[in-house]
């Protein structure tokens, strides 16, 4: 088992293999189900997360305290209809990972990635690479495994908790994430998907867990817009050859002991940051009642 | 490493909002669940750091009691479980506590039918996975991961020997196991791992075993 960044590279220079199969046989050999199995199970994760972005763009969704709701469907449509600052692809991405973290705060299904706070910014990427690079239906599957990959790492390294770590180890965790598998998929190589990771990462480190009144929508849905904005432009710099000066293993390590040190007010608990502004304080007495501590 | 699937990091399929306080809320509920073996007709949820501070906000108490009705994390009726748990005769209550532990998202369910009562600690680590710190006052540590039993047995020689050859005898392979009591020579908890699940006629042979008092079996 790979137990870092640096020995998933290495393994896949040694093998001549890309990160999303070093992660399939991993997967077999550690819980001794067959290929066709561990496919399809990552399929139908697919499926969730195809019907979910696509629900949130078609849909007016709009979660149970009102907060948030449409966003996605909103810039979709503004895109057909402008020519865009940032560009097509880029708002693809952004628009299909807000509309994912709108069905998520309106309870409905799917799929997290790590979490479900930061569900948006994988599916919303890998949707928006579908269109620009049109990839094979096994390059989709083969995305996921990359960014479970990297996911992998982090979680056992440093944390995928907002309440643990910050909004880092969520979205900034998402971001990076995306940002390897994107790279996987445009044609890098294995080190240049660590690099997309890094740098993807060490631009979310410090971000705080601030949700307004407790829910994951303020600011968790425009955070996913950013988690998947940044990761295109990660992926961009690593695939130009651009590389982080701080290696990989020891941004998550960075990220780690941050969030260690974070105070406790700003990982999830809704007692800091925008939940404690004076708007952040009056949603919540709107949703939750007055007599809410 | 706390983490050994790719499959909890991509997943779970799950109802939002939030894979730590929902998906992870109704995974304890649910262990909890299978625990107790039957339906209880009452439970009473301690939660504490960001589970007490932020548990309506992310339906961490609709999920709670979902998973103690037996909801898996993606069961469409989990938005209405208070509804079902209505309808099924259980009752519940919830407790914000002060108290600051290791883990922020921590709950400590009690529960019970009249006849039996429970108690687990709870802790929901990151992406919808999950941790039985404490069953019954016993400290234990259980992913839920895994098809598990737990044996309560008396702390005597012997016993887990005993136990182990049962299972060898059945062609069922250990993967990780954990033994602990509360006082020399008293009650003993035994927490079994394996790799596949285990069938009835194995678990009748083992609740029979000499110092067995009780086996109970969790399944993914």
């Amino acid at each position: 088992m790979f137990r870092n960044v640096e020995e998933l590279v290495q393994m896949c220079e040694d093998q001549q293999l890309p990160i999303s199969e070093i992660m399939i046989q991993q997967e077999m050999s550690v819980h001794g189900r067959s290929r066709d199995e561990i496919i399809s199970q990552m399929e139908r994760n697919l499926g969730v997360m195809e019907r979910a972005a696509n629900r949130g763009i078609v849909e007016q969704v709009r979660s149970v305290s009102g907060l948030t709701g449409g966003d996605g469907k909103k810039l979709n449509e503004y895109m057909q209809l402008n020519d865009t600052l940032s560009g097509h692809v880029m708002l693809d991405a952004v628009s299909k990972a807000m509309a994912t973290n709108e069905v998520n705060a309106a309870m409905g299904t799917i799929c997290a990635t790590p979490t479900a706070g930061s569900a948006g910014v994988v599916p919303g990427t890998l949707f928006a690479m579908k269109e620009k690079l049109n990839p094979t239906h096994e390059q989709m599957i083969r995305y996921l495994f990359v960014s479970g990959a990297f996911g992998f790492v982090i979680a056992n390294n440093a944390s995928i908790s907002g309440a643990a770590g910050g909004c880092q180890a969520e979205v900034g965790s998402a971001t990076g994430m995306a940002a390897a598998a994107i790279v996987e998929m445009a044609g890098g190589t294995p080190k240049q998907s660590a690099q997309a990771m890094a740098i993807a990462l060490k631009n979310m480190l410090g971000l705080v867990c601030d949700p307004v009144a407790g829910l994951v929508e303020v600011p968790c849905v425009k955070r996913n817009a950013f988690g998947a904005s940044n990761a295109l432009v990660a992926a961009d710099l690593a695939l130009a050859g651009i590389e982080s000066r701080i290696p990989c293993d020891e941004v998550i390590d960075a990220m780690y002991r941050i969030g260690e040190t974070m105070p406790s007010t700003l990982r999830e608990t809704g007692e800091g940051g925008l939940a404690a502004t004076p708007t952040g304080k009056r949603y919540k007495e709107q949703i939750f009642g007055a007599s809410s501590k | 490493m706390k983490y050994r699937s790719v499959f909890d990091i991509i997943g779970p399929v799950m109802i939002g909002p939030s894979s730590s306080h929902t998906a992870g809320a109704a995974r304890i509920g649910l262990v909890a669940r299978q625990l107790f073996e039957k339906k209880p007709t009452w439970a009473a949820f301690h939660l504490y750091g960001s589970f007490a501070k932020t548990y309506q906000g992310h339906g961490t108490d609709v999920a709670l009691v979902g998973g103690i009705l037996g909801f898996e994390t993606d069961d469409q009726r989990m938005t209405e479980s208070f509804q079902h748990a209505k309808d099924n005769g259980l009752s519940f209550t919830f407790h914000e506590e002060e108290a600051q532990l290791d883990h922020p998202n921590t709950v400590r369910i009690r529960m019970g039918d009249g006849k039996d009562e429970m108690e687990l600690v709870g802790v929901s680590i990151g992406g919808g996975k999950v941790e039985v710190k404490e069953l019954n006052g016993f400290d234990l540590r259980l992913s839920g991961n895994h098809p598990a039993i737990l044996v309560v047995h008396d702390d005597r020689y012997g016993t887990i020997a005993s136990v182990a050859t049962k299972l060898a005898q059945s062609e069922i392979n250990i993967g990780h196991m954990e033994v602990s009591r509360k006082e020399q020579g008293k009650e003993a908890l035994m927490v079994i791992e394996v790799d596949q699940n285990i069938d009835i006629q194995t678990m009748k042979e083992l609740s029979k075993l000499e110092h067995v008092k009780k086996v109970t079996k969790i399944h993914e």
